[in-house]
């Protein structure tokens, strides 16, 4: 029996350090690493847990099959998918977080699985559970040969993608005034709102930010996964939000961390796993989450302990 | 000829928390280029005061800015109304820069004017910020702090300036460099408010000082009364 489990596990070892698994597990982790971005800036903003930001992901996706079902050009879809999503994203933000920010954290918690529920709901009356098909991107899916190993452009675009993504948020955070402000109103909103920032423009560009985000994430997402169902992108803004605690949500930093090491561990975990075994991995995943959460409830790279208000 | 209207004008202001009154009808009013003290025991109702003015706490009664009323309105807008809030304790972001910090205080101008020379005169009357402009405003000395979360204040080109106890827990030389910086800005024509447990200094300072006790204006105090100390105490005593 230990010889047995000792060579499962010397299997598991040399198929997570595989080069092949190591790309694809990056290049899940930028895509979560996005998404967690997208959360972790609404929250540090509002404090607000946006358990509906996969149901956004889910209007893209099927804004771009709405697309290609009509064959149109990829672009076109593509700016579909973005005016959907920050269309949607806008309305949340007047109709729902701006007239609940004065509300305990867990009403607005509810708020956004009301919202999430709804969203999901209208998609199930719309397209039915079966869902659409987005393939006006799948070409993507090709891989090339990079040093030996076959790398799917797709995994190449996310990377790349997140990296961009990422870079022009520091830039907005660091160099504009409206970054300025959305940082000082994350650290403190009541003294940044009395030194004249206004609460809601903040509120409203963190939304829209995360909107792009959003937007950008359907379309990686639906590269690799054409099938566009009511659920889609459900279970990974799950495994996301959980990601976001783990690196610590207090700080955009550290939840992007998280986002992103989540996002590696699941693309190790599915790579390493035996495919007859790869309905455990949310399992391990999770196991996983109350192990860090149990040695480091603040977070892995957090460095405050608690919350400040919210806007 | 009239005179024009007061920059800050309190009038009946009255603050609860849960029902239970911290400031009853306190109705006061602040002239460009005078200080006016605001002095009382802890719990006396001056920083509920200051904070009814900001609007960061909901009040009865009137609070007018150059004659109009700024009541029900949000901080934002009551700061880019022309005032600003030095808070107790600072509050600055400790994480941020000096030079970010002064930023964050230009979000309240009401123009973009001369929002240059607001800086530049905040780096001309506090030169040991223009020293340390890229520090974490939280790696500063206490004075220094202090001297920013006035210069944050100042940049916005505020008509009224409230200050809530502005040389707590301050070294006696930084306290008398925060009292003469207070004398420039008068110079300078703004509105003062300032609340604050030294009694004595203020009434010696402000152009004229209200006692408040319990949430009520008790007592005037001039310049002259500096040196009563019998007076101040029954002041704080009433």
């Amino acid at each position: 029996m230990s010889v047995f489990l000792a060579s499962g596990l010397s299997d598991f070892v040399s198929d997570a350090v595989d080069p092949q698994v190591q790309v694809d597990a990056i290049g899940l982790g930028a895509i979560y690493a996005l998404m967690a971005v997208g959360i972790g800036l609404v929250f540090g903003v509002l404090r607000l847990v946006n358990f509906a930001y996969g149901q956004l992901i889910m209007a893209g996706a099927f804004a771009l099959a709405f697309a290609s079902d009509r064959d149109w050009p990829a672009g076109l879809g593509i700016a579909l998918c973005f005016a959907v999503v920050l269309a949607l994203s806008l309305a949340m933000e007047r109709v729902v977080f701006r007239p609940l920010r004065t509300q305990s954290a867990a009403v607005m918690l509810i708020a956004t699985f009301a919202i999430a529920f709804l969203l999901q709901s209208i998609a199930l009356l719309w397209f039915g559970p079966l869902g659409k098909t987005a393939t006006s991107l799948a070409q993507l899916n090709r891989p090339v040969e990079i040093g030996g190993l076959d790398i799917r452009k797709i995994t190449i675009v996310a990377i790349v993608t997140a990296v961009v993504c990422l870079a022009l948020l520091v830039a907005l955070l660091s160099r504009t005034s409206i970054g300025l402000h959305m940082r000082a109103a994350a650290i403190d909103s009541q003294t940044a709102r009395m030194l004249g920032v206004r609460a809601n423009a903040v509120s409203t560009v963190s939304v829209l930010i995360a909107g792009m985000l959003a937007a950008v994430v359907a379309v990686l997402l639906t590269v690799q996964i054409p099938t566009v169902t009511p659920t889609f992108a459900l279970q990974e803004t799950i495994i996301v939000l959980a990601g976001v605690v783990v690196g610590g949500m207090t700080r955009l930093v550290s939840a992007t961390l998280g986002g992103f090491l989540i996002g590696y561990a699941s693309g190790l975990l599915g790579g390493a796993l035996p495919s007859s075994q790869s309905q455990y991995l949310p399992s391990f995943l999770f196991g996983l989450v109350i192990l860090v959460l149990l040695v480091r409830p603040d977070g892995l790279f957090s460095r405050t302990r608690g919350l400040v208000e919210r806007v | 000829m009239s005179l024009p209207a007061p920059a800050l004008e309190l009038e009946a202001l009255e603050v609860a928390y849960a029902g239970v009154p911290a400031v009853r009808g306190v109705s006061l009013s602040v002239r460009a280029g005078e200080i006016v003290g605001l002095i009382g025991p802890n719990g006396a109702g001056k920083s509920s005061t200051l904070h009814a003015t900001m609007g960061l706490v909901p009040a009865r009664g009137d609070v007018r800015v150059g004659g109009r009323s700024v009541r029900g309105r949000s901080p934002e807008s009551i700061a880019r109304r022309g005032v600003a809030l030095v808070p107790e304790g600072r509050r600055l972001f400790g994480e941020l820069s000096v030079e970010e910090n002064l930023e964050l205080g230009l979000a309240g101008r009401r123009e973009n004017g001369d929002r240059v020379a607001d800086v530049a005169w905040v780096y001309e009357l506090f030169p040991s910020l223009a020293e340390s402009r890229a520090r974490p405003a939280g790696e500063l000395s206490g004075g220094q702090q202090q001297q920013l979360a006035i210069g944050r204040a100042l940049v916005a080109g505020p008509s009224v300036l409230l200050l809530d106890e502005p040389s707590l827990g301050l070294a006696p030389l930084v306290v008398d460099l925060v009292f003469s910086t207070l004398e420039t800005i008068r110079d300078r024509g703004l509105a003062i408010l300032l609340v604050e447990q030294r009694a004595q200094r203020t009434v010696a300072l402000a152009d004229r000082t209200h006692v408040l006790a319990n949430g009520e204006l008790r007592l005037e105090l001039t310049p002259d009364d500096a040196n009563d100390t019998d007076r101040m105490v029954a002041a704080y005593l009433s």
